[in-house]
């Protein structure tokens, strides 16, 4: 599903990624691990065509060249990030902005778009499985939502959107063991044949409530070590200075 | 075989069109006054129009007040120097010599252009239950809805059909919210003014439908100066939308309208304005100057008027829509969205006067400038010695995109009264890549993420419009900020 071949990002002079190579298959669930400043943030920022980056090497999506797609464009072939810090937009309905977001990817895959009120059964549905407050919803886009409440809104967008490929970005970091367990279920109950995870974490924390496939060790911008789960309790037990 | 230029022009011609839809010119014959500002062309505009003779001494005396003022030059938009004598102060397609009784009797081609502009004007569109008075250059076409709205007892017509045939009304409300000697504009307005909407709602009657103007500029080296009056008897109510367009032209346009409002005891004026007048190309050439004064009174206890507006278009625009709050209890409230793009400049605000006790007022301003454009928010809050107990709540956000654009915010604060209270809020801030990247991250394309982050932006505003045309509005936000992101 994604295929990355020795990427290269700079940022100025400064090198972050060096020949970071990574392949996700339909359904399997990656993890990658490293301390601050390792590159995490950057390669989901990449991958979902932020701007700003030097790059080079290659990366693939169901076989397209990723470099040659905007961002939206990204977003309609299937590719969601939960964002480490979501974006308050003031005056936006929550509501409004997931429709708006529903829509504008329906409508670029040429299906149907949906009107109000099939939107707010399906929107509905999906906050009572994740037990978020629907009356959050109602008010404007992550302004006064508490961290916690940031983040569930990603993952219930992600429910929402249905993505092929979700890629969460230390969805984990400051949230409390309810709010966890939320974004776990979140991620499970999308976990399917042909829907792909990259999780981005710096604890092993998560991946108690989502098994991953692979665990991989991001240190300066490289992978220096892949396994399956067991490597992050590794982790968790020596930290990053006493593998190898 | 195409030659290469031709080509060039005419996709010159295309890009342009889709710029700006409203750029069409109508091919309609022209009754003018001779060019120029003299008593000659006040007279001839008078006697057209066969107006009775104090409205000429009205028109004259105004003139004669012009020659010693002076074009105000506070402002911060600058403008070369106006030629008054090269313009073209009365212009009225020929087919109008007689007015039209009936839509029916029409040009065919005026029916065509308001077509393509969008207006209601035949009576089977009356579903939008919209009364619309269209001003095409300087005469009022045909006003729809007539007999509803005379059941109730409403007048809703053109002004020159109003001094006809409501002159004592006219007569004693013309000028007395803004009188003949106020500055340049406002008097230069006076003298020649050609056309425009009245409206009385008699008292106790709740205007059952919204009432509509449709302004438009069609004749090159024509000044639009229009004369809007609108009176609200004790205890009514009226809600008034007006929408302005104009062809393209490479010159500036001078547009200069005067609109007076008159709510009387515990009557309710709400008046919306979308304007949309050609701003000029992307390089600034071109475009209308939009001066414009709109001031409304409050001469009754606990009335209230309300002015909004959406300004998008024009070269510069520079108004203040006003309240002067006279009576006691009585509220005014001023709601604009100011947009600016490439080279647009705009100086805008309100002043709120309170004369009354008791009395309120509420401005909340949203300007939103891009590319080279520069916008000012200007206002001023005069609270009087006997203005017991009033209030008022100032809130000016201002939203920047890109760094070649400016915004600035000017207000005056007049307090002589202690047992009153201003409060004054002011934000400006810019749209953030990371709130696009995260808006096109969900799907949005770059325009779209913008329309959606600016209409949120304005949403305390765009609520306040008429809900017909709050759809409208939110599309036009989107557009005049078409290709400000790069």
């Amino acid at each position: 599903m994604l295929k990355i071949n020795n990427l290269n990002a700079k940022v100025g002079e400064k090198s972050i990624l060096n020949d970071f190579s990574l392949d996700i298959k339909p359904g399997e669930v990656h993890a990658i691990m490293g301390p601050n400043g390792s590159g995490k943030s950057t390669l989901s920022n990449i991958l979902s065509g932020k701007k700003g980056y030097d790059v080079s090497g290659e990366i693939k999506f169901e076989g397209i060249d990723l470099f040659s797609l905007e961002t939206e464009e990204r977003a309609h072939k299937g590719i969601f990030l939960a964002f480490q810090y979501p974006l308050e937009i003031p005056g936006v309905n929550t509501n409004i902005f997931l429709k708006t977001s529903l829509n504008a990817i329906r409508k670029a895959r040429g299906e149907n778009e949906l009107d109000a009120l099939e939107f707010l059964k399906l929107v509905k549905q999906k906050s009572k499985e994740l037990k978020f407050d629907e009356e959050k919803l109602n008010r404007q886009l992550n302004v006064g939502f508490s961290g916690g409440e940031k983040k569930k809104n990603e993952i219930l967008q992600m429910s929402i959107l249905n993505p092929k490929l979700s890629i969460l970005d230390e969805t984990d970091s400051g949230l409390d063991i309810d709010a966890l367990k939320t974004v776990a279920q979140g991620v499970n109950a999308l976990r399917k044949k042909n829907n792909s995870f990259l999780i981005i974490t710096h604890y092993q924390r998560l991946l108690d409530y989502i098994k991953p496939d692979h665990v991989h060790v991001l240190m300066n911008g490289k992978i220096t070590k892949s396994g399956g789960p067991d490597l992050a309790l590794e982790l968790e037990k020596k930290g990053y200075e006493g593998l190898n | 075989m195409k030659t290469e230029s031709s080509q060039n022009s005419r996709e010159k011609e295309i890009e342009k069109l889709k710029k700006y839809k409203y750029g069409f010119s109508t091919d309609i014959e022209n009754i003018k006054a001779p060019k120029g500002l003299n008593e000659e062309v006040i007279r001839f505009i008078s006697n057209i129009k066969k107006e009775p003779k104090w409205l000429l001494d009205w028109r004259l005396k105004a003139y004669q007040r012009l020659k010693v003022l002076k074009e105000p030059n506070w402002q911060k938009p600058k403008y070369p120097k106006i030629n008054y004598q090269d313009l073209y102060y009365y212009s009225a397609p020929k087919s109008f010599k007689e007015k039209p009784k009936s839509l029916d009797e029409l040009d065919p081609k005026l029916l065509e252009t308001y077509k393509k502009l969008g207006i209601p004007l035949q009576e089977q569109k009356r579903l939008n239950n919209i009364a619309v008075d269209a001003v095409f250059d300087s005469v009022s076409v045909a006003t729809t809805f007539k007999d509803k709205l005379t059941e109730k007892g409403i007048i809703f017509c053109s002004i020159s059909e109003a001094i006809q045939k409501h002159p004592e009304l006219v007569r004693k409300y013309l000028g007395s919210v803004i009188p003949l000697t106020d500055h340049f504009f406002a008097t230069l307005n006076s003298a020649v003014f050609t056309d425009g909407s009245f409206v009385y709602v008699p008292p106790g009657v709740r205007c059952p439908m919204e009432l509509s103007t449709y302004f438009r500029i069609n004749a090159s080296d024509t000044g639009q100066f229009e004369r809007t009056l609108i009176i609200a008897d004790k205890g009514s109510y009226v809600s008034y939308l007006e929408g302005c367009t104009a062809p393209m032209r490479d010159e500036n346009q001078l547009h200069a309208a005067n609109v007076e409002l008159i709510a009387l005891d515990d009557a309710e004026i709400k008046y919306s304005t979308v304007q949309n007048w050609y701003p000029g190309d992307k390089d600034g050439k071109g475009g209308i100057y939009n001066f414009v004064t709109k001031r409304g009174l409050c001469k009754g206890k606990n009335s209230k008027i309300s002015w909004t507006q959406v300004e998008t278009g024009s070269a510069i625009t520079w108004k203040y829509p006003s309240c002067i709050l006279k009576g006691d209890n009585s509220i005014g409230e001023f709601y604009s969205i100011a947009i600016t793009n490439n080279h647009q400049k705009a100086d805008t605000g309100t002043k709120m006067i309170h004369l009354g006790k008791n009395t309120k007022s509420k401005i909340i301003s949203k300007g939103i400038s891009a590319g080279f454009s520069d916008m000012t928010y200007r206002g001023l809050v005069d609270i009087s010695k006997k203005a017991d107990n009033s209030r008022n709540y100032t809130q000016c956000d201002s939203l920047l995109m890109g760094n070649k654009c400016g915004a600035h915010t000017v207000p005056y604060i007049k307090n002589k009264n202690s047992g009153s209270n201003l409060a004054h809020e002011a934000t400006t801030s810019k749209i953030s890549e990371e709130q696009l990247h995260y808006c096109q991250q969900r799907g949005l394309n770059s325009e779209e993420a913008v329309g959606l982050i600016v209409n949120g932006f304005c949403k305390e505003v765009l609520q306040q419009l008429p809900m017909e045309f709050a759809v409208e509005a939110q599309k036009l936000v989107g557009i005049s900020l078409e290709g400000s992101v790069g």
